[in-house]
């Protein structure tokens, strides 16, 4: 089957559908200097920090499974562009970019995935389940679609709060196959709550492509029969994400109820560590990789518009390479949890 | 410093692996996410990509090479300025200390294992306070179960904003049993809040809401209906706290009826005690009386974890003395003596109790002086108090309508060997539901739920009489 158009990411321009007049979806609005180097500065961090990890998970360092970003940083770098303090991010197992993104610490999360005492969890939780309250970031989920539910259920408390906080919930266009996530798309649409539904369309749910996997493959559209908007949106340009994340945010803020992001995206690397990728071409994933890669795209904007020269960028490399060995070596040294840590935080 | 490239582990069982080929050269520059080279284990063939930037010095392992141990260097990475003669004469420096000071790095050869050095810590005693005094003079109430449990919503809700409660025909409706009748009126939609037929998406929508610090109390019309969310009971709700190293966890009451009613066949018909407490971070609760089942119901709605209220249909609508006070609350975990006596003991719970303290009639008619303990929570258990009476009276039976197998009554069998088998003077019996689907026929369903017959028989048998 030929993969269609819309579960492709050809150009920089989004496929965002025009459904409705009032909204732009995809449209790119060009980012200011500081925007451009603040994201390419998360970006980059998100990938350092992902490298670094599936290095210490060959090393042993990390057990377990390790499902790395590298590739998606666009959609939730873009995504946190548009939020303010107190909206809340949920997603699934493919979790630490999230959690970078949203501020938690480098060193928590990577001794988290070693297992350690200065873990976000003290290690108690790994790879697919950290939290922080501190930073609104509520897991981390190892059960696929479940964070849809719970998603819902934070945007829930806002509304019953009525506060005008969004709450985020990712998922990858395997979990939009899960039923819980039409259950919560009906109630989101029914209570008019205020939650953006992004699907990280990666193309491939684990070994599985979505054309093999999905009988509607436009999952901008898994909402319609809720009445809910959806667009598509192209995962690898930070800029339509951040286009399309500020208008979800104000159509949500405003009190319409729910909205659907499909970021059209890529992963490059395999499932899991363990993946023998065999349910791809490696020219695909060059191709992508050489084409749309979310940093270079954002490097390349930046050289053009002469808003930093390739020394300053060596510069903000050198940083986030500092970050990202500080909290591996913090990660490697930091002891594991003490025994007694055994029987905590069962109950309250 | 010159880097030591190493050989990566695919899976942490992976011990050596084949370095099937080289994609860079000696003398090529390489960026942080080149591939570098290919590696397969019999399972599977992966890319290993540069972590830090360089140029390769020097191939310390051909291509081809089978049987590579894993953490071998198999490639010398040379910074700025770096000679490939000087990365010979390198010490083997790997990127990662061997042992680190605050542990060490898993050998590929070990597979995960739950052993340590360490002795394993014991599982910390919780102590729970007793029931609370009841002021003599209080006034008593004839109240039926149903009112109870109504009357402990109602007050947590006048008392806290954050209490609500969610599920299906909860509010319009006034509940499918009528427990939840009155609360609309007074709270409005907006705190009784009516659901569609949707339990594991609104028991997520719940645990979501609790994250955040809200308290629902989420009705399932029975907890039948509850195993298509159980998913969101255990792995959202029941670990969340301990997944997060204590930062959040989910103060939710999951309450409704458990166990069989009158007549409604398999699917309807389940008692899941036993189900819930097999999971470390839930407390469960299944009160027999009304005045437990308002005290206890408080008590949940008050409790900062999440709660597992094991209601009964047949029992709703019974009526026992609930004391009049302003806000009755019972301690979750701690079981209560419901008749005392001196020649067996019966621990039961829920609608189990029905049969013991009828059985106990009876057999104090042929002279056995019967204690029954209601266990009234059902994790954390009250064992203290079951060990307690068994030394008095060094023999057990147990009650409950659950399937028999991994029962709540082969726990309590297990603990009470342990901690009082030199006071036992008979071998702890069972009384359970039959092991089969529940039937529909009347004759078939009697006989499939345990009956006072049964439990006087088993009474009669562990006192050889």
């Amino acid at each position: 089957m030929a993969p269609r158009k819309s579960a492709t990411v050809s150009s920089r321009k989004p496929s965002a559908k025009p459904a409705k007049k009032d909204f732009n979806g995809g449209t790119i609005v060009e980012f200011s200097k500081d925007e451009d180097l603040k994201a390419y500065r998360e970006m980059l961090l998100i990938r350092r920090f992902e490298e670094k990890a599936g290095q210490l998970y060959g090393m042993g360092f990390i057990g377990g499974f390790c499902h790395l970003y590298i590739g998606q940083e666009a959609v939730v770098v873009g995504m946190q562009l548009a939020l303010k303090e107190g909206d809340q991010v949920i997603t699934g197992y493919r979790d630490h970019g999230h959690m970078l993104a949203c501020g938690m610490s480098a060193r928590g999360v990577m001794a988290e995935l070693t297992g350690r005492r200065g873990g976000l969890s003290k290690g108690k939780g790994g790879s697919m389940h950290m939290f922080s309250k501190e930073k609104h970031f509520y897991g981390g989920h190892g059960i696929v679609g479940a964070q849809v539910s719970l998603g819902t259920g934070l945007a829930f408390a806002n509304r019953y709060r009525g506060n005008d906080n969004v709450s985020l919930a990712y998922f990858g266009d395997g979990a939009a196959n899960q039923g819980q996530v039409y259950e919560s798309f009906n109630m989101a649409a029914l209570w008019k709550l205020p939650v953006i539904y992004i699907v990280e369309n990666n193309r491939y749910a684990m070994g599985t492509s979505v054309s093999r996997a999905s009988a509607q493959t436009d999952f901008s559209q898994r909402g319609a029969s809720f009445g809910i908007p959806g667009y598509q949106v192209d995962g690898m340009d930070v800029r339509a994400v951040k286009a399309a994340a500020d208008e979800a945010v104000e159509h949500c803020r405003s009190g319409k109820g729910p909205m659907i992001l499909e970021m059209l995206t890529y992963r490059y690397r395999g499932h899991s560590m363990s993946d023998p990728a065999k349910y791809r071409s490696k020219d695909e994933v060059q191709k992508m990789r050489s084409e749309h890669d979310p940093i270079e795209q954002v490097k390349a904007r930046i050289l053009e518009q002469g808003w930093a020269s390739e020394d300053e960028l060596k510069q903000i490399d050198k940083d986030v390479r500092d970050i990202v060995a500080d909290s591996a070596d913090f990660a490697q040294a930091d002891p594991e949890p003490d025994v007694s840590e055994l029987y905590t935080d069962i109950l309250l | 410093m010159p880097i030591n490239i190493l050989m990566p582990a695919l899976s942490p069982t992976m011990e050596e692996g084949t370095l099937s080929k080289w994609v860079k050269n000696e003398g090529d520059t390489v960026k942080s996410g080149d591939v570098i080279a290919e590696i397969e284990t019999d399972k599977a063939t992966m890319e290993v990509e540069a972590v830090d930037e360089g140029v390769i010095g020097k191939l310390l392992v051909a291509a081809g090479t089978e049987g590579v141990k894993v953490n071998t260097p198999i490639a010398v990475l040379l910074q700025d300025g770096e000679s490939a003669d000087a990365a010979a004469a390198a010490p083997a420096k790997a990127e990662a200390p061997a042992d680190a000071e605050g542990g060490k790095a898993r050998p590929a050869t070990e597979e995960p294992t739950a052993k340590t050095d360490a002795t394993v810590p014991a599982q910390p005693k919780t102590d729970v306070a007793a029931d609370p005094d009841i002021p003599a003079g209080t006034e008593m109430v004839m109240t039926t179960v149903r009112e109870a449990l109504r009357d402990a919503m109602a007050e947590e809700m006048r008392k806290s904003d954050d209490v609500f409660v969610m599920g299906e025909e909860v509010a319009e409706y006034q509940g499918a049993y009528k427990i939840t009748q009155g609360l609309l009126q007074e709270f409005g939609a907006r705190r009784v809040i009516d659901t569609p037929i949707t339990e594991h998406g609104f028991a997520g929508v719940g645990v979501g809401a609790a994250m955040t610090g809200l308290r629902p109390i989420v009705e399932f019309m029975t907890f039948n209906f509850a195993m298509q969310a159980i998913d969101h009971i255990i792995n959202s709700a029941a670990k969340t706290l301990y997944m997060s190293g204590g930062q959040m966890g989910a103060p939710i009451v999951f309450r409704g009826p458990s166990g069989a009613a009158a007549r409604v066949g398999a699917q309807h018909s389940q008692c899941y005690a036993a189900w819930y407490s097999h999971i470390p971070g839930l407390k469960v609760v299944m009160p027999y009386t009304a005045a437990d089942a308002k005290g206890l119901l408080k008590a949940a709605i008050q409790d900062p974890n999440p709660v597992i209220f094991l209601e009964n249909e047949i029992l709703y609508g019974q009526s026992f003395e609930v004391p009049k006070l302003d806000d009755f609350t019972l301690p979750i975990g701690k079981a209560r003596i419901h008749r005392a006596g001196k020649d067996a003991t019966i621990v039961s719970f829920g609608i189990g109790m029905t049969y013991a303290v009828k059985a106990a009639a009876e057999l104090e008619k042929d002279g056995i002086d019967v204690e029954i303990i209601d266990l009234r929570t059902i994790r954390p258990m009250d064992l203290p108090a079951i060990i307690e009476s068994v030394k008095k009276t060094g023999r057990l039976v147990t009650v409950e309508e659950g399937f028999p197998q991994a029962s709540v009554g082969d726990y309590i069998a297990n603990q009470v060997q342990r901690a009082a088998f030199d006071y036992l003077d008979a071998p702890i019996l069972s009384v359970a539901g039959k092991d089969v689907p529940m039937p529909y026929a009347a004759n078939l369903e009697k006989l499939a739920l345990p009956n006072v017959g049964e439990v006087v028989q088993a009474v009669k048998a562990v006192c050889y009489k």
